[in-house]
């Protein structure tokens, strides 16, 4: 186990290529979910902007 | 000429956002168990390379990152260029979904390079590599189109200017590409993608072709997921989209 680990001395190298190759997939994955979700509630919020857009203020009755 | 159904459909946003929503999760589970595999396979069972010795089982990952790259590149300008000439939004949607990724494995591809060149030929970065070079100005490419998006607050202006930087910067693909070919490089040359039989003995061919497929996979995986987010960005105000926020009220 400590032989895989090592990799023959380029050890450092090896975890931390994979390492950092494994951290872009998983930002790439968090990142477009949480775009995904954001732009789901900037689209709810708009919609309930409408609606209560459309009742008559105050000022539009007057 | 009439064009099929389909292909009307596949400019159609809700239907995307449908089939990209069903086609997504399977792309998900491919990518996860091809990575898996193919991971396994060449960190473990794959033998040492009789010159590199372990290092070399970043290559498993590197070239693939880097095709990945190109390969992001070449849909994103596609897309634009589709975009740019038939008004189509959806395809300045997909442009605009495979820039950020593309340009994530560029750079991952420059710190992969970077971490194996190191070790095995003696330094992080080469100034003069052809190839690393033209790698990087892929990402300065991907980058630029980013920001020229982000200078824009009208949509429809930012997809268009953007769409001819982004075919444009096209020239850098064959450069990347015949890199090692045209000039003196401490990158390799072609070992697999040529006429002649592979240089690679099969025993490493196999989980280089696995990786390769599991990075395609991803790809595909993270452009169909990031283009649902897209699309409900740019039809925010639409009629389908009002009616799919109603139904999942959170």
């Amino acid at each position: 186990m400590t032989d895989f680990l090592r990799m023959g001395g380029d050890g450092a190298y090896v975890w931390s290529a994979y390492g950092v190759t494994l951290a872009v997939l998983v930002f790439n994955v968090w990142w477009a979910r949480r775009r995904h979700r954001a732009a789901l509630e900037r689209a709810r919020a708009s919609a309930l902007d409408e609606r209560v857009g459309r009742r008559p203020t105050v000022r539009q009755i007057e | 000429m009439r064009l099929p159904r389909w292909f009307h459909l596949l400019g159609s946003p809700p239907f995307v956002y449908r089939l990209a929503g069903k086609v997504a999760p399977w792309l998900g589970v491919v990518t996860c168990v091809l990575l898996a595999v193919g991971g396994y396979w060449g960190l473990v069972v794959a033998p040492p390379d009789r010159v590199q010795g372990e290092v070399y089982r970043v290559l498993f990952i590197h070239p693939q990152i880097a095709y990945v790259s190109v390969m992001a590149y070449v849909v994103m300008a596609i897309a634009a260029g589709i975009g740019f000439v038939w008004r189509i939004k959806l395809a300045h949607g997909v442009a605009a979904t495979a820039a950020p990724i593309g340009a994530s494995f560029t750079a991952c591809a420059l710190a992969t390079g970077a971490l194996w060149g190191r070790p095995t030929w003696g330094t992080y970065w080469q100034w003069t590599d052809p190839r690393i070079m033209s790698e990087t100005l892929l990402l300065f490419l991907f980058l630029g189109y980013l920001a020229l998006r982000a200078a824009f607050e009208d949509r429809d202006k930012a997809d268009r200017v953007s769409a001819i930087l982004a075919v444009v910067g096209v020239v850098d693909v064959p450069i990347i590409h015949y890199s090692v070919i045209w000039w003196n490089s401490l990158h390799q040359g072609p070992s697999i993608m040529k006429l002649d039989k592979p240089s690679i003995s099969p025993e490493m061919l196999t989980p280089f072709l696995i990786m390769v497929a599991a990075f395609t996979a991803c790809f595909c995986w993270l452009l169909l997921n990031g283009l649902r987010g897209e699309i409900v960005e740019r039809e925010r105000d639409t009629r389908w989209i009002r009616e799919l926020v109603a139904g999942t009220r959170g």
